[in-house]
């Protein structure tokens, strides 16, 4: 009996101490508390959109669907701080360079294209902007790897420019598309009832977990994070894994721009992904990943990113004005920060450990 | 309690989860001695030091400062009472003054008087006759010095014991002898002094009596002269060590021998580091090493050769074949593999897993594309913790958890993974415990045997003569001499590297 109640701590201390324990528990309390206070929120109805289209609604749909940006931008905000030990700070004003290249190829010089007067095809467009916005993180990359600069100065560059960049592309202008298909991206495709950033967001991990099968990229990332020496003189190319990783970013930034521009068909230039950066970077906080880089869990930030929105809805929910809803989410982020510092962790462990031992023994 | 005791131990336990460090230790130590504390990695020494200084809180047994017995919470705490350390690290601040470090955090004053502080750091300075000045800044002093001035700060605490955790690991001859200076100046005045090292000469030169742990048991207490290096040794691995005396046997490649093919050869390689262009070769099976004092360039050498540092000249041949080695992948390619000298900075992937710093190397050269599968991984990774007989509680558990000498032994599998024909050893025993220093030539004269070519560095000049069978000597970042054969004696290397008349 003893011995049985003894692995059982031991498993729970094992737990506590697994990486991806402190996301998956925030996510759980977070949901607890909600069917406390209002089991409602779980409710998800299938009705029809103004076209008479079936689609999801509810909470739930709106946290896994309002989350697919930041979870996109999770992975490479991950790879960026686990090689570099730093973040990127300029992913919300590179949203903003994105979306407004990608409506800029769409549009051309009519602010205004009718359905089917689009310049191009939305792939072309979307193409471009990947390119452009992995060329931006090909410039951070090569501030942060080539010249040494910390990535948050480094990237600060780009946090403070590119919003006015993003407006020049289109001559400060506010293209609207109202080709209806464009709107597909951010919202719904006639006949399948779930959002479609949420596919997208699931096409995005699909594709970084096959990066971290069928490549090395994760083991270099870290062992250029933990110790660039040493992986100089194991072969590695320090240098060029740290830039690889602000180009990888690059292309998320593509991603979540084009699910951020779809859902309004426009762009506003000053207010597009404003702040996303920091939830971001929070996202990797929270799942445990050191931000001074290495080690790290894909999976675990990209939890924490839904845990971000989860939080934002629940606050949203019980009416918190927006205005104050960055002071309540920081009380939050506060708590899970905390539990999640590793001396915590770690007392946390033994304190369930303790008291469980000692009833074995007796 | 005896009389003239300073520190008595009695009765330690301490125990982590699945290991138990300490058991039943006994410790002794008295005013104006110095005492050797020794063991191999794992032995218990760090577990019993950080038991002394708070770091860790003992789970029994007594411990008696001066006929009072304590009870040591904190590093505070031992700082109070009187035990101050010195680690191998140094743990100043390598930004502020000399004289700012011996004085730092130890006053309760929210002013400072800096000319006091100043006048009184050159007074100490002046008393334990350390070379610094108290206004220079710590960083530009040499190592010993620093070492040095953490050791002045720690008397200048009032300290009854001091310990010395392997503080000479990064000194050289001179830098030594002025610590011991230091050290026998400090035991006159009676100060008792705990004295951690792998090095036996210095054990032998200082120390009056040594302690001995094994697998967190002592095994007993002894004055110095009662106990010959080869029993201090047998005891430290607990088994009769005749395996010294066995190293040595196999059949010498002759350099001279004409049959046998070279495998690397350079012309007038040169690195930004600073040597002096040096021509080198080395044949198929051959052990050869760089010797000369610390600093002489003969890391700078190796590392030129594996592209380590920039190369700026020279033409390389690999089995004959001239070859482009720029940077280390280029090396590694062409069967090269070098353990660097700094196991921690240059080494070590700390927070990754054995597994993982063994396959590195090998993941390298297979490509970015072309992972190895979990299974395969995993293979590897036993395998040689196997035949390493690395000890770690798992493959998965993160290198910087072992020992140093099993840390080593990893970096050496991944090297051997990637099945060299030449390898580079930079010290690869270099604060590492006698068990694994002997595994380790052992290891180099059985790679040698089977056909592969070894450089070996080492700055125990007993364990060069042991393995190698010819030897570049170093003085300067110059290649100043070339030894074999019967040449090969500790005191035709000190006088080429003191002289150096010889030139091949």
């Amino acid at each position: 009996m003893s011995a049985k109640k003894n692995s059982l701590s031991d498993l729970f201390g094992k737990i506590v101490r697994q990486q991806i324990f402190i996301p998956i528990a925030a996510l759980f309390i977070l949901l607890l508390f909600n069917l406390i206070f209002d089991p409602g929120f779980f409710v998800i109805t299938l009705g029809e959109n103004s076209a008479g289209d079936p689609v999801l609604s509810g909470n739930l749909i709106t946290v896994i669907n309002m989350g697919s940006e930041l979870a996109i931008l999770a992975i490479g905000m991950t790879f960026v701080t686990a090689a570099s030990g730093g973040q990127d700070i300029s992913v919300g004003a590179a949203i903003a360079i994105a979306g407004s290249v990608l409506l800029r190829v769409l549009c051309g010089d009519n602010t205004r294209p009718a359905a089917g007067e689009l310049q191009t095809s939305f792939l072309v467009a979307f193409i471009v902007s990947c390119i452009v916005a992995m060329a931006f993180g090909a410039f951070n990359g090569v501030l942060v790897s080539i010249f040494k600069i910390q990535p948050m100065v480094a990237t600060l560059i780009l946090y403070t420019a590119g919003r006015s960049i993003a407006a020049w592309i289109n001559n400060n202008e506010l293209p609207i598309i109202s080709d209806p298909e464009f709107g597909y991206f951010g919202g719904f495709i006639p006949g399948i009832p779930v959002p479609t950033p949420v596919f997208i967001a699931i096409a995005c991990m699909i594709v970084a977990a096959l990066v971290l099968k069928f490549t090395n990229l994760g083991l270099y990332t870290q062992a250029v994070g933990i110790n660039e020496n040493s992986s100089r003189l194991n072969g590695l190319n320090p240098v060029f894994i740290k830039w690889l990783t602000f180009v990888i970013l690059g292309l998320c930034v593509a991603v979540a721009a084009l699910i951020k521009v779809s859902r309004l068909s426009s762009i506003n230039y000053s207010v597009i992904a404003k702040d996303i950066e920091m939830d971001a970077i929070l996202a990797v906080a929270l799942g445990g990943n050191a931000l001074s880089g290495g080690k790290f869990n894909l999976w675990a930030s990209i939890i924490g990113a839904y845990v971000i929105q989860l939080l934002t809805t629940t606050l949203f929910k019980y009416e918190v004005p927006s205005d104050a809803l960055p002071a309540y989410k920081a009380v939050v982020v506060i708590l899970l920060v905390v539990f999640s510092a590793p001396t915590v962790r770690e007392k946390l462990a033994h304190l369930k450990k303790s008291p469980a031992a000692k009833k074995g023994v007796a | 309690m005896s009389e003239g005791a300073l520190l008595e131990l009695r009765g330690i336990y301490k125990s982590f989860p699945g290991v138990k460090a300490l058991q039943n230790v006994d410790f002794n130590l008295r005013k104006g001695e110095i005492h050797a504390l020794m063991g191999e990695n794992g032995a218990g020494k760090s577990t019993l030091i950080k038991v002394l200084t708070g770091v860790y809180t003992k789970d029994e047994g007594d411990i008696t400062l001066d006929g009072q017995s304590v009870n040591i919470r904190s590093p505070q705490d031992a700082q109070h009472m009187g035990i101050s350390t010195v680690y191998q690290e140094i743990t100043l601040c390598p930004n502020l003054s000399v004289a700012e470090n011996i004085y730092i955090g130890r006053s309760d004053n929210v002013i400072q008087n800096w000319k006091e502080m100043f006048s009184g750091a050159e007074k100490m300075l002046k008393a334990l006759d350390i070379p610094a000045e108290a206004t220079a800044q710590l960083a530009s002093c040499s190592i010993a010095v620093q070492q040095m001035v953490a050791i002045a700060r720690a008397v200048d605490m009032d300290c009854k014991v001091l310990i010395l955790d392997e503080p000479t690991s990064s000194l050289d001859d001179q830098e030594v002898q002025k610590l011991f200076k230091l050290m026998r100046d400090l035991k006159e005045r009676g100060v008792g002094i705990i004295f951690v090292t792998h090095f036996l000469d210095q054990v032998y030169e200082v120390c009056d009596k040594i302690t001995v742990l094994r697998d967190g048991k002592l095994v007993g207490e002894y004055p110095i002269k009662e106990l010959p290096r080869v029993e201090l040794v047998s005891k430290m691995l607990g088994k009769e060590l005749d395996d010294m005396s066995e190293i040595k046997t196999h059949d010498v490649v002759k350099d001279d021998d004409d049959s046998v093919p070279v495998i690397y050869e350079a012309e007038g390689l040169s690195s930004t580091e600073g040597i002096k262009p040096f021509d080198f070769h080395i044949k198929k099976g051959e052990v050869n090493g760089f010797v000369g004092l610390l600093g002489s360039g003969r890391s700078e050498c190796v590392r030129a050769i594996f592209g380590a540092d920039r190369v700026l000249s020279g033409t390389v041949k690999k089995n004959g074949k001239i070859v482009k080695i720029q940077k280390p992948i280029d090396a590694m390619k062409n069967g090269i593999a070098y353990l660097p000298e700094d196991r921690k900075v240059d080494g070590i992937i700390g927070e990754l897993s054995v597994k993982d710093n063994i396959i590195l190397a090998l993941q390298v050269m297979k490509g970015f594309f072309k992972p190895l599968s979990k299974s395969e991984a995993e293979a590897f990774a036993a395998e040689y913790i196997d035949m390493l007989k690395i000890k770690t509680a798992s493959a998965d558990t993160p290198i910087k958890s072992l020992s140093g000498g099993n840390q080593q032994k990893c970096i050496v599998a991944r090297w051997l993974l990637t099945h060299p024909e030449y390898l580079i050893l930079d010290e690869p025993t270099r604060g590492i415990d006698v068990g694994t220093k002997v595994d380790i030539q052992k290891l180099v004269l059985k790679l040698a045997e089977e056909g592969m070519s070894i450089t070996f560095i080492s700055s125990e000049t007993d364990e060069m003569l042991r393995t190698c069978s010819r030897l570049i000597v170093m003085r300067d970042r110059k290649v100043v001499g070339e030894l074999k054969g019967e040449d090969l004696t500790q005191s035709k290397i000190m006088s080429t590297i003191a002289g150096g008349e010889v030139q091949s």
